[in-house]
């Protein structure tokens, strides 16, 4: 990861904002350039709410400089999009199908004790 | 558009190969399927291989390599597509022989990953998924397939031991092949034992970091008999993808790339699934064999594992897989491993496979996948 590249993915990491289609109205996450669905280029940004579900979960234990340590799901936010980032504040075991789910910004990765740090979403069980 | 035919075929032991580079193993499998085929001088060289920048420090793969091995006045050049590099180098030289571009080609695969510790090899591997989407997160190779598979036990009803069929079958098999990485049998008792990686996957559902190559010569269908008494026919060969993010697709328990793939390579050959005699799938994983099995059409969704419980995917089953070892046993060299895959069926189809010989095996299907099911690439080969 170098700094323009982390400057350029700044919205999708901090707003979770993605874009939708302006013909056929299908979301996407992170940001496309055509529309999968219909090849239009006519796509806009649109800020997803941040909320969902568990879908699928691992634990994510391969201890490395560069993948996490904790869990990764893929989570179906409440727009129909499903998403892939890591699972903050909760333990493995605690995790299952259908957990309800809120983003946080969290850091992600850091690049030694003199390089980037990279924050963006994780998320969360919500907390009734 | 001229058919082809596959004349000569040579592989290097799957191992750690401290001592040899991967110019050594590149050179040593090319030159011996020159002289499977007895040929002296080829038209082109295609190399299929994906890490050799990350962990070899060395790109420009096809003018080094021929360089090495002393093949002057050709065509080269490197295929990279992920873990399906060499079957999608086959697939190039495929296309210069039946579009008339060449006459006889070299197609090599080759992988050197054991300079390096795991960390870093897996860190190369995972550049097969989408950086925005999913490696920035933290993400492993390991972890993606973790994500179907827990969602399929999940789906399914399926119980983690309900794969180990898979693993048990792989290993029986490559007990005979000396190219095998690990030729040691797993039990059912040892499968379920095994240490956690990223969790439901464990030790034993993945396949080995390793060093290999493996190379095959081909030329078209009217010249094979210049060459050798018993040509196998490239009867389909084709490529296809699907969405790279995982979570950007439509249904996660269907590798829909597989499933175009094979549908494409069906429909060339004329076969179908149940032609198929043996099939050798990208078993990197064994949530990986059973979503194959099942985009292939050999078995229903979620019933992939049922093959393995009621010994169908055995050497004298319905459907053999894996029969010189797959990824699992035989190891997965990764640029290397589809032509390995293709070398074990041809070894198959020519009855040439000691004690692993397939009875009555004339269709033989491979299937070689990159990024988690993303690019697909599927031969199927006839004598």
């Amino acid at each position: 990861m170098h700094i323009p590249q982390y400057h350029r993915l700044k919205k999708q990491l901090y707003r979770l904002e993605g874009n939708v289609c302006r013909e056929c109205s299908h979301k996407f996450f992170p940001a496309r350039i055509v529309c999968p669905d219909c090849k239009s280029r006519q796509l806009e940004p649109f800020q997803f709410s941040g909320r969902g579900e568990i879908y699928s979960f691992t634990r994510g234990t391969l201890k490395s400089h560069y993948a996490q340590e904790g869990p990764i799901a893929l989570i179906k936010l409440e727009e129909g999009v499903t998403i892939l980032s890591q699972l903050t504040d909760v333990d493995y075991d605690q995790i299952s199908f259908g957990m309800k789910v809120e983003m946080v910004i969290r850091k992600i990765r850091e690049y030694g004790p003199n390089g980037l740090l990279i924050y963006g979403h994780k998320f969360r069980p919500i907390l009734n | 558009m001229r058919e082809v035919a596959i004349v000569g075929i040579g592989q290097t032991p799957v191992r750690e190969h401290w001592d040899r580079s991967l110019k050594q193993l590149a050179v040593d499998s090319i030159l011996s399927a020159m002289a499977d085929a007895k040929v002296e001088k080829v038209d082109a060289l295609y190399v299929g291989n994906m890490l050799s920048y990350e962990l070899a420090g060395q790109e420009n793969l096809g003018a080094v390599i021929a360089d090495q091995a002393g093949l002057y006045d050709i065509e080269v050049s490197k295929i990279e597509a992920a873990c399906a590099s060499g079957a999608a180098a086959l697939r190039a030289g495929i296309i210069a022989v039946a579009g008339g571009a060449q006459e006889v080609v070299v197609c090599c695969g080759v992988e050197k990953m054991t300079d390096f510790l795991t960390d870093t090899v897996s860190q190369g591997l995972a550049t097969a998924a989408d950086w925005e989407a999913e490696t920035l997160h933290g993400v492993t190779f390991c972890g993606l397939n973790a994500l179907l598979m827990q969602r399929y036990m999940y789906e399914y009803k399926v119980k983690h031991e309900d794969f180990a069929g898979f693993v048990v079958n792989a290993h029986q098999n490559g007990i005979s092949n000396e190219m095998a990485m690990y030729r040691n049998p797993i039990t059912f008792e040892q499968y379920n034992k095994a240490v956690e990686v990223t969790a439901p996957i464990t030790l034993l559902d993945s396949c080995p970091i390793c060093d290999g190559s493996a190379s095959v010569v081909i030329c078209p269908l009217e010249r094979a008999k210049e060459f050798t008494d018993k040509p196998v026919k490239i009867t389909g060969s084709s490529c296809a993808y699907e969405r790279v993010a995982v979570a950007a697709r439509k249904d996660i328990l269907f590798f829909e790339g597989v499933y175009k793939s094979a549908q494409k390579a069906y429909q060339q050959a004329g076969r179908g699934p149940k032609d198929i005699n043996i099939f050798e799938p990208h078993d990197a994983f064994t949530i990986i064999t059973a979503l194959s099995l099942e985009a292939c059409g050999f078995a229903e969704k979620g019933k992939a594992v049922n093959l393995a419980r009621e010994g169908k995917i055995s050497l004298g089953g319905e459907l053999p897989i894996t029969t010189m070892g797959g990824l699992k046993s035989r190891g997965h060299p990764v640029g290397g491993t589809g032509i390995y895959q293709v070398i074990e069926v041809v070894q198959q189809l020519k009855g040439q496979a000691g004690k692993n010989q397939v009875k009555d095996c004339s269709v033989g299907m491979t299937q070689s996948i990159g990024g988690a099911g993303t690019v697909v690439v599927t031969h199927i080969l006839e004598v």
